[in-house]
């Protein structure tokens, strides 16, 4: 065989390949749009569940939801930032700065079940929450840090440094320096990680599973030590273990498509923002 | 003599502002400080538990030599499956609720004020029986009755045990064996798949696809690795199951192949993009030499770009497997939980994250099973810090390169 011959045959099957993955892509959100968009409606998303969950809406679920990404953002996002901005623009290129990015990195392979084991243990039993918002959004926020650090990090790092020479040039301190001229141009870039980290805590299972999520709780959350249902968990709840599994079906395809919906803005509004940002920077 | 009261103020205000940040840059190094302390704190627990269940003891007949018995062996006799104590002594495996079909509520006495007495009578009068009570009612101080040990589950149990049953009475199995194995198992299809596929695609993006193409897939790309686990396991559930069910004409299709398929869609994103990533980074010069001398474009790509990415692709390699292990919703919906060793890719099998995921609920805070949850989570937790440590070391054989 020729190497042209072998040339062509390798690129077709990259080629092929390359289709392969978007058919998988548009193959899982086709089935879950075509068989969840019927279910859809505004009755859907604003009534709670009814006859065990085989009929009626997803509110409590999306509320849950909206109060756990609300609770792990307050936590987690100054947090984050705040760690960006040290190992970014005070702790040098040291031993220190390593540690903590391996750390970092560490954090963020360690699987979401451990978090959902550790959370248990720490805010649940030890703290005494209870299952509760108030745990539930700590343990997510837990897992969202190491995302927050980077994105900030990455944010500040592409912020050229005679902006900030000039800053200091001008007799600003750095503490001024970052507030008045290294933030402000980070920022939008910093609020893409806090974006993505909603998509990243509304389709989290496992962290809630033992902290905060209720399996049938129709009443909305009065405090931060209620209880809440989740839309992660409605789904795996009425795919798996509801009353008549065939029956919620199509609720369930509603839901996924509702949290396949926030993946979907989530994703495109962190693509706007970074394209904004970096005209700006330009 | 005021401006430098105020420059004071500020220098003093910027040195507090520089501490609440340093502070905040250890936060990660901290809370996994917090996750060891609190996961092996549980964990440990574990191996302090009795091998019986909780407030249970077994007797035997003093006259019987037998002096200890693993929890394997107590459960292989009360499943009868061990049915001799030595050739010709038939074990006579006696449970507590029997108690109360050899006698009436009368007999044991007001409060059962003579259920203790009436045991040590049954025990006593069988050489050959083992009996499982709870240690208020044990006849302690009956010469004929020895009350075994009450030993502690060893890390041998744990680590070498075959079978998870941990609510078997009167001894719980706690061996993580075929919890581990399936973990590996699912994880190793699922890279073996999604190995070829994603590095295929890597060489594609970064070496043959045009600029409106790649503008379209990465994004794809991207999106795959946002959508929530638990919709794989749903999509897994409603798709890939009854799919595979049909195919490979199976009495269930909830297997181990299920979940790998999964796990290998799922950990698409992970390898293609650092591997993309590897592959794009190979110095313009060193392409433009092998052009040079007359090779291909595909030439190049296996002996020049492949070669030198390939610490890059070693890290994409490492974090998918860390990705696969770790997953836990997608698994636990389609692989099916039985928790036997694996045979074949087409039986149900069940993880160690699955197995936490599903048992966590029902597990009496502070009990063995409890604490033997929180042993598999330590388990996860040192695998997952492997992977790190090495996804670490290619990534900085990867970066050397470069220099």
């Amino acid at each position: 065989m020729s190497k042209k011959t072998s040339q062509k045959i390798a690129f077709i099957v990259f080629r092929l390949l390359g289709c392969l993955v978007v058919g998988i892509l548009l193959w899982i959100l086709g089935f879950i749009i075509y068989n969840g968009i019927g279910v859809i409606n505004w009755e859907f998303l604003t009534s709670a569940p009814e006859d065990g969950m085989t009929s009626g809406g997803i509110f409590p679920a999306i509320v849950g939801t909206l109060c756990l990404i609300v609770g792990s953002i307050i936590f987690a996002f100054p947090l984050g930032v705040m760690s960006g901005i040290y190992t970014n623009e005070y702790a040098g290129n040291g031993y220190i700065v390593k540690f903590i990015r391996i750390m970092t990195n560490n954090l963020s392979g360690i699987p979401s079940i451990v978090f959902g084991l550790f959370g248990m243990a720490l805010f649940v039993n030890t703290f005494g929450f209870g299952d509760s918002i108030l745990a539930g959004s700590l343990t997510l926020g837990l897992l969202i840090l190491p995302l927050i650090i980077r994105t900030t990090e990455e944010a500040l790092k592409a912020i050229p440094n005679t902006y900030r020479t000039g800053s200091m040039a001008l007799g600003a301190s750095k503490l001024q320096t970052i507030r008045k001229v290294v933030l402000p141009m980070a920022f939008p870039n910093i609020i893409t990680g806090l974006i993505l980290s909603i998509g990243r805590v509304s389709g989290e299972t496992a962290p809630i599973l033992f902290t905060v999520a209720a399996y049938f709780l129709p009443k909305l959350p009065s405090g931060i030590f209620d209880q809440v249902m989740a839309l992660p968990y409605h789904l795996y709840v009425i795919a798996t273990s509801g009353t008549d599994i065939e029956a919620s079906r199509p609720i369930a395809y509603g839901t996924a498509l509702v949290l396949i919906s926030i993946v979907l803005i989530v994703n495109l509004l962190a693509a706007f923002l970074r394209k904004y940002f970096a005209r700006k920077v330009k | 003599m005021e401006n430098e009261l105020k420059a004071g103020i500020r220098k003093f205000f910027e040195r507090i502002v520089k501490a609440i940040l340093a502070l905040s840059g250890g936060i990660t190094s901290f809370v996994i400080l917090l996750i060891i302390i609190f996961l092996f704190k549980e964990g440990i627990g574990l191996f302090k538990s009795p091998v019986v269940e909780k407030g249970y003891v077994l007797c035997v007949h003093a006259s019987n030599p037998i002096k200890q018995l693993t929890p394997y062996q107590i459960k292989q006799i009360y499943d009868g499956e061990i049915t001799e104590w030595e050739v010709g002594k038939l074990i006579v495996p006696f449970r507590f609720e029997e108690i109360f079909s050899l006698y009436s509520d009368e007999e044991l006495g007001e409060d059962y004020s003579l259920l203790t007495e009436k045991l040590g009578e049954v025990v006593a009068a069988d050489s050959n029986m083992i009996a499982f009570i709870p240690e208020q009612y044990a006849p302690s101080n009956q010469p004929d009755i020895k009350i075994l040990p009450t030993e502690n589950i060893t890390f041998a149990d744990f680590f070498g045990g075959k079978e998870w049953m941990p609510t078997s009475l009167p001894a719980p199995q706690f061996g993580v064996l075929p919890l581990i194995l399936g973990t590996l198992w699912v994880s190793f299809f699922a890279i073996l798949i999604a190995l070829p596929l994603g590095l295929g695609v890597a060489v594609y993006l970064s070496e043959l696809a045009s600029e409106p193409v790649r503008k379209i897939l990465k994004p794809a790309i991207e999106l795959l690795a946002g959508i929530p686990s638990v919709v794989y396991g749903f999509f897994g559930l409603v798709v890939i199951v009854p799919l595979i069910q049909r195919v490979f004409d199976l009495p269930v299709g909830e297997t181990a192949f299920a979940g790998s398929l999964i796990l290998a869609i799922m950990a698409l994103p992970t390898i293609i993009t650092i591997a993309e990533d590897a592959m794009r980074n190979t110095p313009k010069t060193m392409r433009e030499a092998s052009f040079g001398v007359g090779a291909t474009h595909w030439q190049t790509i296996y002996r020049v770009v492949i070669p030198y990415a390939s610490s890059g692709i070693g890290t994409a390699v490492v974090l998918g497997i860390g990705r696969a292990i770790g997953e836990t919703m997608a698994v636990l919906m389609v692989t099916g939980n039985a928790a036997v060793m694996p045979h074949s890719l087409f039986e149900p099998v069940r993880t160690i994250p699955a197995t936490i995921a599903a048992e966590l609920g029902e597990a009496p805070t502070g009990g063995a099973h409890y604490q033997s949850l929180f042993m598999l989570g330590c388990i996860l937790f040192i695998i997952t810090m492997m992977i790190s440590i090495s996804a670490e070391i290619f990534n900085r054989k990867q970066q050397n390169k470069g220099v």
